[in-house]
């Protein structure tokens, strides 16, 4: 008995369902950049050391070259290309206003080269939806996992540290 | 090229502004390389030899050939392909012998990604291995193993030999000596975006590469004459790319068998580099043996150096090969020394090949240069600071090899990051822990450098009818911001905001001819082409709207994408009217502006003297260190970094080169190193070759020094490789500092520095590691306000 070529696969990405069969050995980012053509999300070492490639699993940051796709089966994944419209169901901003992470990137110099900036803003993101008001070394800790070439973090640590007080007061007070 | 415009407050120039590509990179939304797809396009993969040194015996394709999906399988022997590379060495699939472990064997064309690497697989190839040599040294000795028929004693035949003055006389006359051998290490520019190429043929014979080169024009006459064809046939288009850092200033086998591949399966052919592969086989900084003599009198002026270094060129000639050009041009130039001799040994090994990697030579030959100042001082009781403030180079200065020195703020900057270094420090001292301070500068060039004979950029800035300006450059983006920079020097020419400046700048048959991004040249000569060719735009569009405004163009002025009368302001006209006028009216015309700007400048001679540059660079920087005895741990906690910037022409970019340099830089110095053994690199992943991670980085405090130099755009001198430069000799200075001990290897690894710590003890503080007396005992405290005390 020979296993199927094939396996079903339902997820959501960036709010839109996504029905596929797909090979068991189809990793989470060849399914994102391959079968659905979201290149944001970049492949720069494929054995998970780099992070360029964090994406969103159900609000966790994870490295898609890690994960199967099936593994992500009933899944709501974010990319990088769904993170403005996450921060927009979040706070209520009207479209097109970016995550304020990204804006903080942006602002701030936080992108040189760009090629870790995908991973680099998802997982900052996602580093702020669980701690909102970070010291500077809890950031840095934080995007442990996320290498740069260009910047020294330097501009990455100030571009988050702005979208924490953008997303704080975006909140309003208490929060 | 002087600015012209002091008179008026700049409206964009010093400005904080932010990348044009910036938006694109935050959402996702960029394509580099991997992300395109060209319709038809098929897959290429590289077969590698398993061997550094083998005549290939046989070479089996037909299973390869027989795999399903697969379009193409090339070799050496089946391809019509010619040398190639700096030194023409070499071929992009070796026909005969192997020469080192990235060398290329076959290459396959495919449907996919994976039936190219399961083809791969199935090629069967002899080899018949050879003795081979992987030290520099032992390549030297007589009967070691030749690696090029051509080269019996394995030099590659570069010579790079200077002298000037009696350097012998100098040493005899010397109050004291400094000497020491530096042991500089492989390290690779581990861009995040590996190297890509897609080749394109169309059925006339002209071939379109996506490529991830920042050589275009270069790399167009390269590419072709590699392939037999005329260069006019070769297109080459530049998307975004995940970084360079010189990694791109050569052409190299990626790019030849794409071509072929292409040519063979009659499709498009994309090849990318998986991240063991980008280890492998993309250039790494020359690794290099530095030995060194300085010699100076008691008050600490220089008098003499004498230099020799050994470099590891690895199996072919690419850029790693001239480094000494670079790295003697710092011994003879930084600081003020006399007397100077200069000798280099380029030898080929069964190593991977080195190619150019950003600050290149310059950080090996600041590494020696700067420990020797340290020495020094302590030998003499100095200061660290008072020795480089007495020997920096001032303004007027002319450089034993003719180098002119002009705007120069070397001991300003000296001076600014002692002071910040000095801050002080919210962490308390750890038991077990040494702090120390070490200091170094720099100097480089900041106004291009003539190293081929052209140092040439041409710009053409557009205006079109809806007021919008469009300036195609020469110059190639590769994440450093240059466009945005050239947009900025754009917009305040022509007086209009900046969003109204486009760059087009990544295609070879639209924008004008350029050398290449390399030695920090881009700001300043595509700043100057950009700035001539936006004051050619302007005097037409004064020309044309005198007709309208019905005043003489001398009269008029531009401000806020309108031009107006000198005398009556409210007299005005917006652009995109007055282009409609020339659109529109007849005998009309179109506003295009250009210029080719290459800088009056030299090439060095045979001899090595010529004035390579219009202007030069300065840097200070102070790291602030804790060195754990125990282990051997450095920490760096603080980094103060000064610069002669010239002027500051986008401060938001000037401090990510910067810092994006000192992270570089510190690497190098730490924690990076591509480590080969017999010839096979062992951590070909980031999980063993180790960038510096968030948490690793110091404080980082940056001083921009502004000298206002009249050559550069608005004053501007480049930048883009002096925070690499230093940073390493600083912290090997503070780890002197704090310990007692000079580690004269690179990377400082706690293993490395806990045996150097060690054996310094066992001989009782003595000379097997030639322990630096403690500078802390010997300087005077006031002067350097050292924060560890």
């Amino acid at each position: 008995v020979s296993a199927p070529d094939r396996y079903p696969l339902e997820l959501r990405v960036n709010g839109r369902p996504v029905r596929r069969a797909v090979p068991g050995s189809r990793t989470l980012l060849e399914l994102l950049r391959e079968d659905l053509r979201l290149t944001g999300t970049n492949l720069a070492c494929d054995t998970g050391d780099c992070g360029a490639c964090t994406v969103l699993v159900d609000g966790r940051p994870v490295t898609a070259c890690l994960v199967l796709a099936l593994d992500a089966d009933g899944a709501e994944v974010t990319t990088v290309e769904g993170l403005a419209a996450r921060w927009q169901a979040q706070s209520g901003a009207p479209p097109p206003t970016l995550h304020p992470v990204q804006q903080g990137f942006l602002d701030e110099g936080g992108a040189q080269c760009g090629f870790c900036t995908a991973g680099m803003v998802v997982a900052a993101a996602a580093l702020l939806e669980a701690n909102p008001a970070p010291s500077d070394a809890e950031i840095r800790a934080g995007l442990e996992g996320n290498l740069c070439r260009c910047t020294g973090y330097v501009k990455i640590v100030g571009a988050v540290q702005a979208a924490a007080s953008r997303m704080r007061q975006a909140r309003g007070p208490g929060r | 090229v002087s600015a012209g415009r002091a008179a008026r407050a700049f409206r964009v120039i010093g400005t904080r502004v932010p990348k044009l590509d910036a938006v694109e990179k935050v959402t996702g939304a960029v394509q580099y390389l991997p992300d395109l797809e060209v319709p038809g396009m098929a897959w290429g993969k590289i077969l590698r030899t398993p061997v550094p040194h083998a005549r290939i015996r046989r070479i089996d394709t037909r299973r390869a050939e027989a795999l399903p999906g697969v379009l193409a399988v090339v070799t050496g022997r089946t391809v019509e392909q010619r040398p190639f590379g700096y030194a023409r060495d070499h071929l992009a699939l070796k026909p005969d012998v192997v020469r080192c472990i990235r060398d290329e064997v076959a290459a396959v064309a495919a449907e996919t990604e994976a039936v190219a690497a399961e083809a791969c697989r199935l090629i069967e190839v002899d080899y018949e291995e050879l003795p081979a040599v992987f030290d520099p040294v032992a390549a030297l000795r007589p009967g070691a193993p030749r690696i090029h028929a051509e080269f019996p004693g394995n030099l590659v035949n570069f010579s790079y030999r200077f002298s000037a003055g009696d350097v012998d006389g100098a040493f005899r006359e010397a109050d004291v000596v400094a000497e020491g051998t530096y042991t500089l290490n492989y390290v690779t520019t581990a861009c995040l975006g590996t190297m890509a190429a897609i080749a394109a043929w169309d059925p006339r014979g002209n071939l379109t590469m996506w490529s991830t080169t920042q050589i275009p024009f270069l790399y167009q006459r390269d590419l072709a004459e590699a392939l037999g064809i005329s260069g006019d046939r070769v297109r080459v288009l530049q998307p975004p790319v995940g970084g360079n850092f010189g990694r791109g200033l050569d052409l190299y086998p990626i790019d030849i068998i794409a071509a072929l591949l292409s040519r063979h399966a009659a499709r498009p052919v994309k090849i990318v580099f998986d991240r063991e592969e980008e280890f492998l086989a993309s250039p790494t900084r020359e690794p290099c043996v530095f030995t060194l003599r300085t010699a100076a009198r008691a008050d600490g002026t220089l008098l003499a150096r004498d230099a020799r270094v050994v470099i590891d060129n690895g199996a072919y000639v690419s850029w790693g090969s001239t480094t000494p050009y670079v790295m003697m041009t710092t011994l003879a130039g930084f600081y003020r020394c006399p007397n100077v001799r200069f000798d280099s040994a380029i030898v080929y090994t069964n190593n991977v090949y080195s190619g150019s990697m950003r600050g290149y030579g310059n950080l090996e030959s600041t590494f020696a240069v700067e420990a020797q100042m340290d020495e020094l001082a302590g030998r003499l009781g100095l200061d660290r600071l008072e020795i480089r403030r007495r020997n920096a180079n001032r303004p007027g200065d002319v450089t034993p090899q003719g180098l002119r020195i002009t705007t120069c703020a070397l001991a300003e900057c000296f001076d600014a990051v002692a002071r910040d270094v000095a801050r002080p420090l919210d962490r308390p001292a750890r038991p077990g822990w040494r702090r120390g301070v070490g200091y170094a500068g720099m100097f480089h060039v900041g106004g291009g450098a003539r190293v081929y004979r052209s140092d040439g950029c041409g710009a053409i800035v557009k205006l079109d009818d809806f007021g919008k300006v469009t300036l195609i450059t020469g110059a190639s983006e590769i994440g450093q911001g240059s466009e945005t920079v050239l947009a900025m020097i754009v917009a305040e020419e022509l007086g209009i905001p900046f969003g109204r400046v486009d760059v087009v700048n990544s295609d070879t048959a639209v924008k004008p001819w350029d050398v290449g991004v390399h030695a920090s040249r881009t700001t300043f000569i595509a700043g100057n082409a950009a700035l001539l060719a936006a004051r050619d735009v302007r005097r037409q569009l004064l020309e044309l709207a005198a007709r309208e405004l019905e005043e003489p163009p001398e009269a008029l002025d531009v401000e806020d994408g309108h031009v107006f009368v000198g005398a009556a302001p409210a007299r005005r006209v917006a652009y995109e009217k007055v282009v409609r006028a020339g659109h529109f009216r007849e005998g009309g015309r179109i506003l295009i502006g250009q210029a080719f700007y290459d800088p009056p400048t030299q090439m060095l001679d045979k001899d090595f003297r010529g004035n390579v540059s219009v202007t030069y660079g300065f840097a200070a920087q102070a790291a602030l260190v804790e060195v754990e005895e125990a282990t051997g741990k450095v920490e760096v906690l603080r980094v103060a970094s000064a610069h002669d910037v010239g002027r500051a022409l986008n401060p938001i970019g000037c401090e990510g080169q910067i810092e994006g340099g000192i992270h570089m830089g510190l690497g190098y110095c730490l924690s990076e190193e591509l480590r080969l053994q017999d010839g096979r690199v062992l951590n070909p992943g980031f999980l063993d070759y180790k960038l510096l991670t968030a948490p690793d980085m110091p404080e980082i405090l940056i001083t921009l020094i502004e000298t206002v130099d009249e050559a550069g755009p608005f004053g501007a001198k480049g930048l883009g490789e002096a925070g690499t430069i230093p940073i390493s000799a600083a912290v090997a200075n503070a780890v002197a500092d704090a310990t007692g001990v000079r580690v004269t290897e690179l990377p400082m690894t706690p293993e490395r520095v806990y045996r150097a710590i060690a054996a310094a003890r066992s001989a009782g503080g003595g000379s097997t590691t030639r322990a630096v007396p403690p500078a802390r005992a010997t300087d005077p405290p006031t002067s350097e306000a050292n924060p560890c005390d």
